[in-house]
């Protein structure tokens, strides 16, 4: 991690030390064992990389169990968009731009680097500014951005928008995947067998769309969440406190990561989005099925800077693959390692499920920084 | 989904267009401060300021302050617990 | 190539290279001659060019009992980078894949693939860089080979070196003999490379004071070897990163490979580009970096040997070779847990999740 003041404190291992033992304390109190133990859901993909990439899972006192969320936005993206994604990038006029996460997801008929390979206009861009700066560049060409993640993403993507009408750039679109992510928790909590204690919460989209969406985990399902930083301390933290609150008995929304998030969120960024974007009465998730109210989708105001509307995609739904257990995984049902799947057909090199192409999917994950079985990690 | 790194705004890149160049560790990359941006505000305000990137764009400013806040208190976790435990077992 | 008659070098007058420069005529002749004879002093004034060089046997088996030949082919862009050039590159890469062996590198062919259109100036710099990276690294460009492609049957110039040397007597490094307790030693920061290309692309809008570590190895590899005459072996971290190194080697030898993440050295500045761009530096590719495993008893004195180097100031012992989980590559982290590193699944491509 790169050191900086706003980080390096927040790595210190003998505060994490001390914080494990205190953390330790908190279960052995609760009757927590390995057996039984206390199942913490981080949300997002963030902290399931950051969870692996310290190795804290093994470092955590027995009696507490990580379970990896639904929070990675590749992962959960549906084959019927990537095939229309791939649809518009085989259209010879167009430049499609995206962020590298996407280039690998399975397509029913091909990825994005398959399409790219057969010829395809395809580059993959840091920023969706970078996009507008290829439009800008590229005149004759339609060039268009592949928008994807929470809320994290979609003021960038909606100001990027803003700008294209600003500048007048014709030659640039939007094709819009951005979801929301109350819905996700929603489909865990309401899973049969849902075993989740409490919610270890999305730090970055929370600086969006701050702490009151999250409300209904606490008031209707009695489920605490802490809204989690991504540095090793930030997590620890977020686990005693979630601890904390299943002790006194209680189910609150807090806010643990409050240098980064404020408790109402980014009002600059919430009315971006609320200028381009309208939400969709329901979209398609890989391995969770169609969710009501949990896309987003862009106004009839910028219709012509929407990919959707220009390049008349199709949208077909198209079935996860045979055996593909994403969907258990992601409402944290079963661990990876118990698809019948994973290590054998689905592996980083051929991903059968999302979760195995992105990094931050909770099978690759495991695949790359656990090794094949749970004792191995 | 949500890469978010520290870096420090140090240069208006173009006040009109809203885009200031932040550092990360000698790393350097224009980002569009809208989102951070007080209205009526002149940018050079951000000028030294710690700021959160996101695929290229400035998402939230650091609250050093609170930062220091919650150092405290993970340091106090660690403590007060301690001592509680130490009592206990002084207690028994 | 055809014998040349005795006359003073010929110039070429074209900003360009055209089609007619691969043509075999007068005008490849010229650019042969012109920019890449005369860089590289590939032959003795007055003799005429031969179909290929004539190495004595007698002067090979003076230093050694093995020869080495090695081949690779480069490719990068942009051609010119901070800290290298895809000139010096391709003197490096086969040099440093001769060298990692434990040879001595003696000599080297170089042919060249020149897409029509590239600018003749472009390709005298690439030249004088090859010439001056072989003097660095005393090898010998000895023979080479040109060829002018039509647009967009190559990407500019791709260049293909190869290269034989000579292994010392006694020598003998593998990938198959790392041992439970050997010391895993590198000579310098991780990501240089990688993160100056990516940096040097532009596509990513990115700018980063990090210039490639591009260069040849040789000469440190030789003195770890004279500090370290029980070396098993050594690899240099290119493409794949070290993370490729170290499990080709678990699995080679057989062994549990355990290194510290706080002792491996990284810039600030690569770390920063790769926290930036959600990468990670024990993927990145490097160009003048090795990986050496020594036996216990002589890690202090390869790691000095290294240190005592220019190019390994920064050397440092990243891990050992266990008994313990053998394949597998543990990392130890600064908070105090552990993970496994594995081999990367194609490029590292930026993220933002």
């Amino acid at each position: 991690m790169t050191a900086t003041p706003m980080t390096t404190p927040f790595h210190d291992r003998d505060t994490g030390q001390r914080l494990l033992a205190r953390i330790g304390e908190k279960l052995h109190a609760l009757g927590a064992t390995e057996r039984a133990p206390i199942r913490l859901m981080e949300v997002c993909g963030g902290h399931t990389h950051a969870i692996f990439r310290h190795g804290l899972a093994g470092v955590m006192p027995p009696g507490m169990e990580f379970l990896h969320g639904p929070g990675c936005p590749v992962c959960v993206l549906p084959m019927g968009r990537i095939d229309d994604c791939v649809a518009i990038a085989e259209d010879p006029r167009v430049i499609l731009a995206t962020f590298g996460d996407a280039m690998r997801v399975p397509g029913s008929r091909k990825s994005l680097l398959q399409a790219k390979a057969d010829g395809a206009d395809i580059r993959m861009v840091y920023s969706p500014l970078d996009a507008l700066t290829l439009a800008r560049r590229n005149p004759d060409r339609e060039v268009v951005f592949f928008g994807l993640g929470f809320e994290t993403t979609m003021p960038s993507t909606a100001l990027t928008v803003l700008r294209a009408e600003r500048e007048g750039i014709a030659n640039f679109s939007l094709f819009c995947n951005h979801i929301t992510i109350t819905p996700t928790i929603k489909a865990v909590l309401d899973s049969p067998g849902m075993a989740v204690d409490g919610f270890i919460g999305p730090g970055h989209v929370s600086m969006v769309i701050g702490l009151r969406p999250y409300r209904f985990i606490a008031e209707r399902y009695d489920r605490p969440l802490v809204v989690a930083g991504f540095e090793p301390l930030d997590v620890l933290q977020s686990v005693w406190m979630l601890l904390d609150q299943i002790g006194r008995g209680v189910a609150l929304i807090e806010n643990q990561y409050g240098r980064i998030v404020p408790e109402d969120g980014n009002p600059q960024a919430q009315a971006a989005i609320a200028e381009v974007f309208e939400t969709r009465a329901f979209f398609e998730w890989r391995g969770l099925g169609s969710i009501d109210e949990s896309g987003v989708a862009i106004r009839d105001r910028y219709a012509r800077f929407d990919a959707e509307r220009r390049f008349a995609v199709r949208s077909p739904t198209v079935a996860d693959p045979d055996g593909c257990r994403c969907g258990d995984v992601l409402k944290g049902g079963i661990k990876p390692w118990q698809c019948g799947l994973f290590g054998g057909a689905c592996t980083p090199e051929t991903p059968v499920g999302a979760l195995m192409v992105s990094s931050e999917g909770a099978c690759a994950a495991h695949h790359q920084y656990g090794g094949l079985r749970k004792g191995a990690a | 989904m949500c890469l978010g790194i520290p870096g420090r705004i140090v240069a208006i890149a173009d006040a009109d267009a809203l885009l200031a160049t932040v550092d990360v560790s000698g790393v350097r990359r224009d980002v569009d401060v809208t989102c951070v941006a007080e209205p009526g505000a002149p940018l050079e305000d951000l000028l030294g300021r710690w700021t959160l990137v996101h695929v290229g764009f400035a998402m939230s400013l650091i609250d050093e302050d609170e930062a220091k806040a919650t150092l405290a208190i993970l340091a106090e976790i660690g403590e007060a617990d301690a001592e509680l435990a130490a009592f206990a077992t002084e207690v028994e | 190539m055809t014998v040349l008659p005795l006359r003073p070098p010929r110039r070429v007058r074209h900003e360009t290279v055209t089609l007619a420069h691969g043509g075999g005529g007068s005008a490849m002749r010229d650019l042969v001659e012109d920019v890449f004879v005369s860089a590289f002093a590939v032959h003795e004034e007055g003799q005429p060019l031969e179909d290929q060089a004539r190495l004595s046997l007698a002067e090979l088996m003076a230093r050694g009992d093995r020869l080495a030949f090695t081949t690779d082919s480069f490719v990068v862009d942009p051609l010119e980078f901070a800290g290298g050039d895809i000139g010096k590159l391709a003197v490096c890469g086969t040099v440093n894949d001769l060298a990692v062996g434990g040879a001595v590198p003696v000599a080297l062919s170089c042919a060249v693939v020149i897409e029509e259109g590239m600018a003749v100036a472009t390709l005298r710099r690439i030249a004088a860089s090859i010439a001056r990276t072989a003097r660095e690294a005393g090898v010998r460009v000895v023979t080479g080979d040109t060829k002018v492609v039509a647009r967009g049957a190559c990407d500019k110039l791709f260049i293909t070196t190869s290269g034989v040397g000579v292994i010392r007597t006694g020598l003998d490094l593998g990938i198959a003999r790392a041992r439970p307790g050997d010391v895993v030693l590198i000579n310098g920061p991780l990501g240089d490379h990688g993160a100056a290309i990516m940096a040097a692309r532009g596509e990513l809008a990115v700018s980063a004071p990090v210039a490639s570590d591009c260069a040849p190895l040789n000469g440190l590899i030789g003195a770890l070897l004279d500090a370290a005459p029980g070396t098993r072996l050594i690899r240099d971290a290119t493409r794949g990163g070290l993370a490729a190194v170290l499990n080709e080697m678990a699995e080679a030898s057989n062994i549990g490979v355990r290194v510290a993440e706080s002792a491996i050295p990284i810039r600030p500045e690569v770390r920063g580009f790769c926290d930036l761009l959600g990468l990670d530096p024990l993927y990145l590719g490097n160009e003048g970096v090795a990986v050496a495993v020594v036996p216990p008893e002589q890690a202090d004195a390869a790691l000095a040997a290294l240190r005592a180097h220019p190019l390994g100031v920064l050397a440092a012992a990243i891990g050992t070779a266990t008994a313990e989980r053998p394949g597998r590559v543990v990392m130890d982290t600064p908070f105090g847990g552990t993970r496994i590193v594995d081999m990367l699944v194609g490029d590292p491509l930026p993220r933002i999740c």
